[in-house]
């Protein structure tokens, strides 16, 4: 199925987006959350991007003070997953302007909005910018 | 590009932001939950907007991990808003807070069809969004068609048809049952020929599932993937905006190769040129730049190349290429490039021959294991496991051994695990062997589970060469100062059994030896003191000649445990006690342990288990179950045919691993005949099944030596030993596999069992021969087939079977034949004619010969006393008169029967009418009393009638009382001992240890019985 999930964290610990395409239990999400974000803050920039965790595989990228961290099946491809995330950053910025947490958090709905355009139910549905934000553009201008 | 109007959402986000702890953001959330509660609680008065705000603000909670009960409604019926921004939050959010088995997604099934089938593109893709990520059976039987249309339709925009392809995927993935995909090969290939990128992206995903769920139906496809591939390598006509640092989409192409990996080959030879010409450019062109989201790009692009190529298993030439690029690859400093070169050579190593070449990797491996990143450690440890063999065996575990210590303690358990399996696999000696399992007990020790010190004894059991030099060993290891409990155990266990080898060395007198493990005691929990007290017993009936200070010493601490709270220490320190006082008769009792047959390594199973992922079945392990892995199946080692001896030395023997409870008890009760054990073990000529696999650990699963009979001053413990043992051996007629090296399949008391209430079935069957049966019986005559079917491809010779008739049986078989050819069955007849009541067993005694191997089997025949029994249905007018006319002993007998199996009372019936024992109800006014008529046929009574009466106490089901009448003395009593058999709970040796003697408690035989009665001694023998 390959993505298992997508979660934005800061260096804190604080997710600021996540984004389930299988079904956990809200208590599964917090335990899930809380190991890997531990594993994968403690890791510093010599270390690679992946982390084995339970039966996924963690890609994940770090932008300032913000982590991408992707879980997806174990025989996924490690390197186009870590692409992805830097297509999704890229996405983010052309709509925002140099995103940051901050464009994230209360924009909340937006980012939701762009995922929702590039992944379904774990598989990549689109990597075009243009496509991708499309839809984004007709609400700003309908509203 | 401010949240217009949805100051709300920013004011609550931004308090939540300010919270200095977690708990002022729980008061902070639990006050707007609060809120948006009773907003929603009259929900009349809420604009959509309102409703949007709201919806965003339950997402947001949900999110930070806060649990959200309620709202779910309010969420799903914005799917049916007017709007584009309500009905989008609806279909986002229903997303995420739901699942497909919530009841609130079948209120928004409607609109979600309306919207799909409407003409609103942007609804559509909402509409196909949320169902491809939530959508359940219900959506499916109601939708998929919908979808389906959509997909192939040509007038719908390639950003519905994507979205319909990747919702398609989820119907079908979730109920394969209800989306009909018969005929999709050809839409299939219609839909690769696609010009959109998109589109092309999400049908791939589609495909990858189809394909890999039924391979062949698709294969039109496959040279439409390869054109895609050519296109996106060779950038023909690929939009500037599907282009990602210059490199056409590497999703794409990456999604395209995994679907090529699910098709077992390529037979199109242009297909197959074309395809390797794209992946001979990739793997050629593909540079290390300085701009790392190209690198990776190109290396995303690569590393499947790499998988295909191997998995299409190109020419040499190719492979090697690959081969060196994955061994530039484990070189570099990059983590990620190394880590992927690391994971990828393991990959290399399941599916091809490439080991020799791999080898010469080595040190950038070992390297890498040292690396301070853990998952690159681990793709390391992983590789150098399946990378090790016989050459490079010593390098690696002592590699391995010399990681555990600063090893995480998440990888300790694997990492011994795996030095354990390999020091097996690959062990030039033994002593090597030992010594590695020892140190893995030293430096990992709470890491090591029981199978891997189960297994180096019993190693150390079945190589005599090793046991002084193990004995030895542990015995360094105990002067250490801090030993760890499991190494307590395999000392002492070995120097119980060998210690005595090393009596001459300094340091290892017998007193010596008890000192160093007594020392220990006090720090052992209670599993090891019962291995401590074998060791004990056994050491002081080593001691030559007898010293009175270590006895007193030792006798002192069996009194002293004699009453220990645990049943398992008190029960041996009580028996060695006794044991120990028997002078001579211990050497027998407490006799070396046996060897062990040849049997899988337990822990190889183990970590093949462990191999078993719960997820998706994927290209890569259907690729490894299509091609024979050389990772770790182990092949079993088995001499061509079954004789002796089994244990190889030096070469490693797949050896059982027994529970080492089970294994002590077996000391005391079969060890006193097993001086003979060295050419008696048995070779298992099966491959080992799961079902043999699976018991590995469970008590009593020993597959014992054969039972050999039991020489006669064995009777001096017989107290412990169980009375069947003290049976004089050689006046039975063994009725059990002798000194076969054959193993039985199944159990030969069941199968006869089954045979006494049925008259048809298999009687024996072993891997040669299987021997069934048919019968029909008229009054006293019978006709028995024998079946004796030849399984093998080679002939069975020397075939013989000859019939050990009671005296009440006249028993005629047909000729037998000599030879029984390859795969051929033959049948002899065997006539039965009953003299008079008895219920001795007829016995067939039947040997031959396979290759080298001389099987002899004695079994029981089914002609037992019930087949000569017909049913009768009696009336209360005939059956009184005669109850009432047999009166009293002998025609008439009574006894109350103790012992009984509890059954219900229905079940006894049951039982009772299986051996023709007919119930005859309304004939007792008591229901707890059953009234039983039958009529018995034998040549020299004809046909009498039988009547039974059974009195139960409900209250005590273990009991009853049963009054016999006849018209014959010795069929009422025979009669009445058939009866009781079936009734009384007779020991039944459970299947596994078949072949050894009866445990003592399991030996209990009814008294009455006298002992010469060969009823009862076959009873005591099953």
């Amino acid at each position: 199925m390959g993505i298992r999930f997508i979660l934005m964290v800061n260096k804190q610990g604080q997710t600021r987006l996540a984004q389930y395409y299988e079904w956990l239990t809200l208590e599964e999400r917090r335990a899930l959350e809380g190991e890997i974000v531990r594993k994968c803050l403690a890791r510093n920039e010599q270390q690679c991007s992946f982390v084995e965790h339970r039966n996924y595989k963690i890609v994940y990228r770090r932008y300032a003070s913000l982590f991408f961290l992707v879980g997806v099946d174990n025989d996924e491809n490690e390197l186009a997953i870590l692409e992805f995330i830097h297509l999704l950053v890229e996405t983010m910025d052309r709509h925002f302007g140099n995103v940051c947490e901050l464009d994230i958090m209360f924009h909340l709905e937006k980012a939701h909005f762009m995922l929702e355009e590039m992944v379904m139910n774990g598989s990549i549905v689109e990597t075009s910018k243009a496509n991708i934000l499309t839809p984004i553009q007709l609400m700003d201008k309908s509203s | 590009m401010a949240m217009h109007g949805m100051r709300g959402l920013s004011v609550f986000i931004s308090d939540i932001r300010n919270c200095q702890n977690k708990e002022q953001e729980r008061l902070r959330v639990d006050k707007e939950l609060g809120n948006v509660r009773t907003r929603f609680k009259n929900e009349k008065g809420l604009t959509p907007y309102e409703k949007k705000k709201y919806v965003w603000k339950m997402l947001y909670i949900y999110m930070l991990g806060y649990d959200v009960d309620f709202g779910h409604m309010e969420a799903v019926s914005l799917i049916s808003a007017p709007k584009y921004p309500e009905k989008q939050v609806g279909y986002i959010v229903t997303s995420c807070l739901l699942n497909e088995n919530h009841d609130f997604l079948r209120v928004a099934i409607n609109s979600v069809r309306n919207d799909i089938i409407g003409r609103n593109e942007t609804f559509q893709c909402l509409a196909l969004t949320m169902v491809g990520n939530i959508g359940g059976r219900e959506f499916a039987e109601s939708l998929a068609p919908d979808v389906q249309k959509l997909l192939l339709s040509s007038s719908c925009r390639p950003l519905v048809r994507k979205k319909a392809a990747l919702c398609l995927l989820r119907l079908f993935r979730k109920n394969p049952d209800v989306v009909n995909v018969d005929g999709w090969a050809d839409r299939m290939a219609q839909l690769l020929d696609e010009r959109d990128l998109g589109v092309l992206t999400s049908s791939m995903s589609l495909l990858v599932a189809l394909v890999s769920n039924n391979h062949e139906a698709y294969w039109t496809c496959l040279p439409k993937c390869v054109k895609i591939l050519e296109r996106l390598a060779r950038n023909q006509d690929v939009p500037q905006e599907y282009t990602y640092y210059g490199i056409p989409s590497p999703w794409l192409q990456v999604k395209t190769m995994r679907a090529l990996q699910y098709f077992p080959s390529i037979e199109d030879p242009n297909t197959r040129r074309t395809l390797f010409e794209v992946l001979q450019r990739i793997l050629m062109g593909t540079d290390v730049v300085k701009n790392v989201n190209k690198n990776n790009a190109s290396h995303a692009v690569l590393f499947e190349a790499l998988a295909l190529v191997m998995h299409l298993d190109a020419e040499k030439e190719m492979m090697s290429q690959c081969v060196a690029l994955l061994g530039k690859f484990v070189a570099v400093r990059e983590p990620n490039i190394r880590y992927l070169g690391l994971e990828n050579m393991t990959r290399m190593l399941m599916v091809t021959d490439v080991q020799e070449v791999i080898k010469r990797h080595q040190v950038q491996i070992i390297a890498s294991l040292k690396d301070p990143d853990i998952s690159i450690r681990r793709r390391a440890l992983d590789l150098l496991y399946g990378m090790c063999d016989v050459t490079n065996a010593k390098d690696i575990v002592e590699e391995l051994l010399q990681y555990l210590s600063s090893a995480d303690f998440a990888m300790r358990e694997e990492l011994s695990l795996k030095a354990a399996i390999l020091a097996e696999k690959f062990a030039p000696d033994l002593s090597w062997y030992v010594d590695v399992i020892l140190q893995l007990i030293d430096k990992a020790g709470d890491f090591i589970s029981d199978d891997i010190w189960f297994r180096v004894v019993q190693f150390v059991i079945n190589n005599d060469d090793l046991q002084p030099y193990a004995a030895a060993k542990v015995k360094e290891y105990l002067h250490k100062p801090a030993v760890h409990e499991t190494m307590v155990k395999v000392s002492a266990y070995i120097l119980g059994e060998y210690s005595h080898l090393l009596a001459r060395r300094p340091g290892c007198s017998p007193k010596e030896i008890f000192s160093i493990l007594h020392e220990k005691l006090p720090t052992v929990s209670t599993t090891t003191i019962p291995i401590l007290l074998s060791a004990y017993a056994k050491i002081l009936m080593h001691t030559q000649p007898p010293d009175q200070e270590l006895q007193n010493q030792i006798w002192a601490i069996f009194t002293k445990y004699e009453s220990c709270i645990d049943a398992e220490i008190q029960q041996r320190a009580v028996e060695y006690f006794a044991l120990s006082r028997k002078g001579a008769a211990l050497m027998d009792i407490l006799a070396e342990m046996p060897k062990f047959p040849e049997r899988q390594s337990s822990l190889i199973k183990k970590a093949e288990d462990a191999e078993v992922d719960t997820a998706e079945q994927s290209a890569i392990k259907l690729r490894a179950q299509q091609q024979t892995s050389n990772a770790l199946v182990v092949t079993d080692q088995r001499p061509a045919n079954g004789a002796p001896p089994p244990v190889p030395v030096g070469q490693l023997s797949l050896v059982k691993v027994p529970s080492m409870i089970t294994t002590e008890d077996r000391n005391l009760t079969v060890q006193a005949s097993s001086q003979d054990n060295g050419t008696l073990s048995k070779v298992d000529p099966q491959p080992p099944s799961a079902d043999l696999l699976g018991d590995l650990l469970g008590p009593l699963a020993i597959e014992g030596p054969p039972g050999a009979t039991v020489p006669s001053e064995h009777n001096a413990v017989s107290g412990l030993e169980g009375a069947a043992e003290a049976v004089d051996g050689s006046a039975i007629v063994p009725v059990e596999v002798e000194t076969n090296t054959v193993k039985p399949i199944g159990n030969i008391a069941e199968r006869f069992h089954a045979l006494c209430l049925k008259d048809s079935g298999v009687l024996y069957e072993d891997p040669y021969i299987q021997i069934g049966i048919k019968a029909e019986w008229r009054a006293h005559h019978g006709r028995l087939v024998l079946f004796l079917g030849n399984k093998n491809t080679a002939p069975l010779i020397s075939v013989q079977a000859l019939i050990l008739p009671p005296g009440h049986l006249k028993m005629e078989l047909s000729l037998v034949p000599e030879t029984i050819p390859p795969r051929a069955q033959v049948q002899c007849p065997l006539e039965v004619v009953n003299l008079r009541p008895s219920r001795d067993v007829a016995v067939l005694d039947y040997s031959y010969k396979f290759g080298a191997n001389m099987v002899n089997v004695k079994l029981r025949l089914p002609a037992t006393l019930n087949k000569f029994l017909q049913p009768i249905p009696v009336s209360a007018e005939e059956f009184f008169p005669q109850w009432r006319s047999l009166s009293g002993p002998p025609l008439k007998l009574q006894e109350v029967v103790r012992g009984v199996r509890p059954m219900p009372l229905s079940e006894m019936a049951n039982l009772l009418n299986s051996f023709r024992l007919m119930i005859s109800p309304g004939l007792d006014p008591n229901p707890n009393n059953l009234v039983v008529c039958t009529t018995f046929y034998s040549e020299n009574t004809h046909a009498i009638l039988c009547l039974v009466r059974i009195e139960t106490d409900p209250a005590d089901r273990t009991q009853l009382r049963m009054t016999l009448a006849s018209g014959d003395p010795t069929l009422t009593f025979e009669l009445k001992e058939f009866i009781k058999e079936q009734l009384v709970s007779i020991p039944m040796v459970p299947r596994a240890p078949a072949a050894a003697p009866p445990a003592p408690p399991a030996a209990q035989l009814t008294p009455q019985i006298p002992a010469n009665d060969p009823a009862a001694l076959l009873a005591g023998l099953l």
